[in-house]
């Protein structure tokens, strides 16, 4: 019990959730802007991974860091303009043409960093973005530890998830964007064009799940590894139901999984291998599907999510 | 005064083989209220979906107030002044009433809403036309004529100058219609120039100044509503003398089928509310009501798809428990289900499977389908209800609405049931296939199946029932004959009036 | 431009559809293959002589295409009823690792002609299991069980992992995490000695001819697809749904785990986290190459596995990566959709 205790007085508890939450919230970000269009994206996994390579690439091959995290959103834009062409214009299986998008970016990332980078016996390092030190926050007893040791990509995050909020609930556009989600054929008849915004929407969201992904290669490590993104992306789609669809939720429930995650790490070294390590990282799955069968009732789906819009078909 | 607001010229459209429009010409001017009035298929929604945008003419023009409308273009429709209310409403059941109001009325690009000055102009336009409705309930809790009241006030909003409804009393009851029409001669008042579309002659001929007749994409024939009879439109909407086959009188045998107190409640909600009726052997029982009062639960009980909730239903005189489809086909019920593309068949399947699929135990042999009997019972259905445009083993999606119906009744028929559940058997066909399925319906009644008669259409009911009962939030009326009542009565009846049902038969 | 339903899929079509879908996809690869700086042509010559070269190769391909062919069917019978089960890799995993336990600790000491069935059907029943929770999870609280499924393969590959380092670790293994190893006589028999082609393949082929036979003959296989097409449709002509799904995933589970089971029986005799390269992914792909057909997969099967064998090799010869193959086939599930969406519709104005 004592254990436990120490474990949530300590400050790198709390620095480890918001670091471990970081990409979990670009990501959920993203896929909660297409689902709020009314797309369903699973190609998040291989978009992260494609913008953890890509990304760690560009700052390996002299890039700063901040035009990394830039190619890895270019990166992610590309396939969400993709996945948009199979799922928008051609209106396919949103299912089906995630899967193919998460197989054809993940394998094509892996085959251009075999082809870019030279096979080592470590894997070659960049030198990722450092703590941002706050004047007088971070000085903080306990708090500066805690939370104003972040870098800049997670103090990014965080105020995306706010302007998500306000964009989606406070402008014309983002209550074009829902509309879409909700009833293409009302959006039309407003004079909207529901596949524009279902573009938009798609490779915007795709953009935030490569900056996801790169934050793992340029702020939580330093470097690529094919399949480190461990899932992830599908955690994130969980998340996103979980959130209702609400960014605040959204970031809300990262932090929780993070903390969830980060209290696990801490646990299985205290607990000094007295349950298997693996136990331990089963448990962001295992929450992943339980909060579905929770929240999958409760929550209010956007009502076209998953339907093809074709003009003038009902 | 007269001031032609709109000025549709020579349009044409073509579907494929189809002409849906041919050449049509038509003027509104301000202030008028002018009803399209036609039966389905007769081009009205074609017509008014070029006027909106929604399709390109192949030829001719449309111009509102002189200014000729750029075709294919729902935007500019909208910035000319055209407002669209649509039979299935453009409504988002999960964003607020100014939410759906406002949606793509300011520039996407704004970096933020302005949502006071839209509540202030959604209420002033509520005030103004007598529209009530509160700006922020979630759109999906409203009942449906207060939906189509927000329909109207986001055309309104969107300064509509021309109000366009298509079928707008479709989903309403006899008393929100009124209310509704009411609005309508307010607005035309205040200047605004309306099209309903519509195929009901009653609220034509009440509302309507001009009335313009469509059939098979022409326009046949325009009338002012006062040198008009209900007569003349009929016989110009129909083309030819109306048909409908005559019911003879008939001796009703045992009951098959009877509900004491049966309650359906789903999700917390009272579908069907103590309801009582019973079914002869060879009589029509006619349930009417405007769409969502039960109808789709009643449908479901009697056909194997719900569990009651409470009371008591025996069938040839024997309490029955929650019986499955399977057992319900098995007893000799047939069914006709309300959406025939929904729920009736499975497009991407033959018309052999859609055949047998709610037979099946019959049609396998230790778990094996007998493809062969399948594609013989097919072949027979084809022949016997003359399907037209398939064989056994196409794909059933290929067959027109008409000839799909008519398999749906020849597969529940053909077996001569002993009960048969018809809901809405001849919605969106036309006169010639309404004919064709009411003849059957008759014929089986003839046989001495018992038909329950699910319907809107008061027409078919009285044409077709031997007794009527109305059904309204779940309940059921007091039965009724349909020779000692007219059309008004019954739709005091769907209102909940039960006063003209006193006495009972 | 507006896209119109075709009234008539030209059957020609029908069939050239996953060949100009695998023609585009091998072509766009060509680009990658020159982004090397490969010589293109060469580069293909080495994967079909990586795969067909030699004997040994021929083997290997097949042998590569035994559990290909089992996931692709567990994807084809589930997408048929619109079960996305994308849970293949998991329920292999579990299937592999049941296998191990039951042969070590069960059945062990029976003879082969025994203990083979008893493992297939153990290494089938472990899949099953798998798969009923997201199928419960989707009857019970509608939760899409495509997102379920997938997090479910990584629950089930950290289960096989902590398996196999404590209660079933192999003792003799040198500390390495690997199971203990399947009874001798549970070894499948090979079809040609001293290879690694066993009788998995024929086990494979055989389910895909007996599922095809199911689906299109049996009342089971007709429910199973009106359910599919049309749950309302369904449900109103009285198919149980849930009963109907519930086959389907027991069918669905059961083939990914025993693609599993055949693994450990037939190539590597115990269980480590890198016994499947993500068949059960590729399982996916195969089904949608073959149209979701039973008997299509097996060409499907053969094809990936081709890519992947002479892929290997042409990537010990020349500078392109081996990841070349998971490219391919992921293209060629991309171009396969869009190549099956022009067969239902064409392009107007």
């Amino acid at each position: 019990m004592s254990d436990i205790l120490d474990i949530l007085a300590s400050a790198g508890l709390w620095a480890a959730v918001l670091r471990i939450a970081t990409p979990l919230i670009f990501a959920t970000l993203g896929a909660l802007l297409c689902e709020r269009a009314g797309v369903l994206n699973l190609g998040i996994e291989g978009i992260m991974t494609f913008g953890a390579m890509i990304g760690w690439f560009a700052v390996w091959n002299g890039a700063d860091l901040w035009t990394g995290l830039f190619v890895a959103a270019l990166s992610g834009m590309v396939f969400g303009a993709l996945h948009a062409a199979l799922t928008v214009t051609l209106g396919l299986s949103q299912h089906v043409s995630g899967l193919g998008v998460t197989l054809f970016a993940s394998s094509f990332s892996y085959y251009l960093f075999r082809l870019l980078v030279p096979v080592e016996g470590t894997p070659p390092k960049i030198i990722p973005f450092q703590p941002l030190h706050i004047p007088v926050l971070s000085d903080l007893p306990f708090l500066g530890q805690a939370v104003f040791t972040q870098t800049a990509p997670t103090w990014l995050a965080i105020v995306l998830a706010l302007a998500l909020a306000f964009t989606l609930f406070r402008t014309p556009l983002g209550l074009a964007i829902r509309m879409t989600g909700e009833n293409p054929h009302a959006a039309e008849s407003q004079g909207i064009n529901p596949m524009v915004i279902r573009y938009g929407a798609v490779i915007a969201g795709s953009a935030l799940m490569a900056m996801g992904g790169a934050f793992l290669t340029l702020s939580a490590f330093d470097s690529f590894i094919p399949t480190m993104v461990q899932g992830r992306g599908w955690i994130c789609i969980a998340l996103v139901v979980f959130a209702s669809w609400r960014p605040g939720r959204a970031l809300a429930g990262a932090l929780l999984f993070a903390f969830f995650d980060a209290f696990q790490l801490r646990l299985q070294t205290v607990m000094g291998g007295a349950l298997p390590y693996q136990l331990f990282l089963m448990v962001p799955f295992v929450l992943s599907i339980l909060a579905l069968a929770v929240m999958a009732r409760r929550a209010r789906v956007p009502q076209a999510l998953m339907q093809p819009y074709r003009r003038g078909e009902r | 005064m007269s001031e032609t607001v709109l000025d549709i010229s020579q349009v044409s459209k073509r579907f494929g083989a189809t002409l849906a429009n041919d050449t049509i010409s038509l003027s509104l001017e301000r202030g008028e209220i002018i009803a399209l009035l036609g039966e389905n298929g007769a081009g009205k929604t074609t017509l008014m979906s070029m006027l909106f945008g929604h399709y390109t003419p192949d030829s001719g023009h449309i111009s509102v107030m002189g200014r000729v409308l750029p075709p294919g273009r729902p935007k500019a429709a909208i910035r000319a002044g055209i407002g669209m209310v649509h039979q299935h409403f453009s409504l988002a059941p999960n964003l607020s009433v100014l939410e759906n109001v406002m949606t793509g009325t300011e520039s996407l690009w704004r970096p933020w809403s302005d949502r006071a000055k839209g509540r202030a102009r959604l209420m002033e336009i509520s005030a103004r036309f007598g529209l009530k409705v509160s700006p922020d309930a979630r759109l999906g809790d409203l009942s449906v004529g207060e939906q189509q009241r927000v329909e109207i006030l986001k055309a309104l909003y969107n300064d509509a100058k021309i109000l366009v409804l298509d079928e707008p009393t479709a989903v309403l009851t006899n008393v929100e219609a009124e209310h509704m029409f009411g609005n309508l001669k307010d607005m035309a008042r205040q200047g605004l120039s309306i099209i309903f579309i519509s195929h009901k002659l009653d609220e034509v001929m009440a509302t309507a100044d001009r009335i313009v007749v469509l059939r098979g994409g022409r326009v046949v024939a325009e009338r002012r509503a006062v040198e008009t009879s209900k007569a003349e439109l009929a016989g110009l909407m129909v083309g030819r003398e109306v048909k409908r086959p005559l019911r003879e009188p008939a001796t009703p045998g045992a009951v098959v089928l009877e509900a004491k107190a049966v309650t359906l409640r789903e999700g917390g909600v009272e579908r069907l509310k103590a309801v009582d009726f019973h079914l002869r052997a060879g009589e029509v029982l006619g349930i009417i009501g405007v769409s969502g009062n039960g109808q789709a639960a009643l449908a479901r009980l009697t056909g194997g798809l719900a569990r009651r909730s409470a009371g008591e239903i025996t069938l040839f005189g024997q309490p029955v428990g929650d019986l499955s489809v399977r057992e319900v086909v098995g007893a000799g019920i047939g069914r006709i289900p309300e959406d025939r593309n929904h729920d009736g068949v499975i497009g991407e399947m033959a018309i052999w499977e859609n055949g047998v699929l709610e037979r099946l135990p019959e049609f396998t042999r230790g778990g094996l389908v007998d493809r062969k009997a399948g594609m013989e019972f097919a072949r027979r259905i084809i022949e016997g209800f003359d399907v037209r445009g398939g064989t056994p083993a196409s794909r059933i999606r290929l067959l027109s609405g008409g000839n799909m119906q008519k398999l749906i009744l020849g597969r529940n028929l053909i077996e001569h049931p002993k009960i048969l559940i018809a809901a809405q058997p001849a919605r969106g066909l036309d006169e010639g296939a309404v004919a064709a399925v009411h003849e059957r319906i008759l014929a089986a009644r003839r046989a001495g199946t018992a038909v329950l008669l699910i319907s809107e259409d008061l027409d078919e009911v009285m044409a077709l029932a031997d007794r009527i009962q109305a059904i309204t939030g779940g309940r059921l009326s007091p039965p009724v004959r349909p020779e000692g009542i007219n059309a008004r009565q019954l739709g005091l009846m769907m209102a909940g009036e039960w006063g003209a049902a006193e006495h009972a038969v | 431009m507006r896209f119109e339903r075709r009234e008539h899929i030209p059957p020609a079509l029908a069939v050239l559809t996953p060949l100009i879908a695998v023609a585009i996809s091998l072509a766009l690869a060509g680009g990658l293959i020159a982004l090397a700086g490969a010589p293109v042509l060469t580069a293909f010559g080495k994967i079909i002589t990586g795969a067909f070269g030699s004997k040994l190769a021929v083997t290997e391909t097949l042998a590569r295409t035994a559990p290909l062919i089992l996931t692709g069917l567990a994807a084809a019978v589930a997408f048929r009823a619109r079960l996305w089960n994308i849970g293949a890799e998991g329920q292999l995993y579990l299937g592999a690792i049941a296998v191990a336990a039951a042969s070590a600790h069960l059945f062990g000491g029976l003879p082969g002609v025994v203990q083979i069935p008893l493992l297939f059907v153990t290494g089938a029943l472990a899949g099953m299991v798998l798969l009923l929770i997201p199928l419960w999870l989707r009857l019970r609280f509608q939760v899409d069980e495509v997102v379920t499924t997938l997090l479910l393969n990584f629950v089930a590959l950290l289960f096989v992992s902590m398996l196999i380092d404590t209660v079933l670790k192999d003792p003799l293994a040198f500390g390495w995490p690997q199971s203990v190893p399947v009874a001798s006589q549970a070894e499948l028999p090979k079809i040609i000695p001293r290879s690694r082609l066993h009788i998995g393949l024929l086990v494979a082929v055989v389910l895909a001819f007996v599922v095809h036979f199911i689906q299109s003959r049996t009342a089971f296989g007709l429910q199973s697809r009106a359910a599919g097409l049309n749950p309302s449709g369904a449900a109103f002509a009285g198919v149980p749904l849930g009963r109907t799904l519930l086959l389907v995933a027991m069918l669905s589970g059961g083939l990914a785990g025993l693609a599993g089971a055949v693994e450990v029986m037939g190539i590597t005799s115990y269980v480590t986290t890198e016994l499947s390269p993500g068949y059960g992914y590729s399982g996916i792909v195969v089904a949608m190459l073959a149209g979701l057909n039973p008997l299509g997969v097996v060409l499907a099967a053969l094809f990936t596995a081709v890519m992947f064998v002479g892929a290997d090799a042409m990537s010990r010869s020349l500078a392109v990566p081996s990841y070349i193959a998971d490219v391919t086939v992921a293209l060629s599930l991309l171009t396969m959709l869009v190549a099956i969406f022009f067969t239902q519709y064409r392009i107007r104005r």
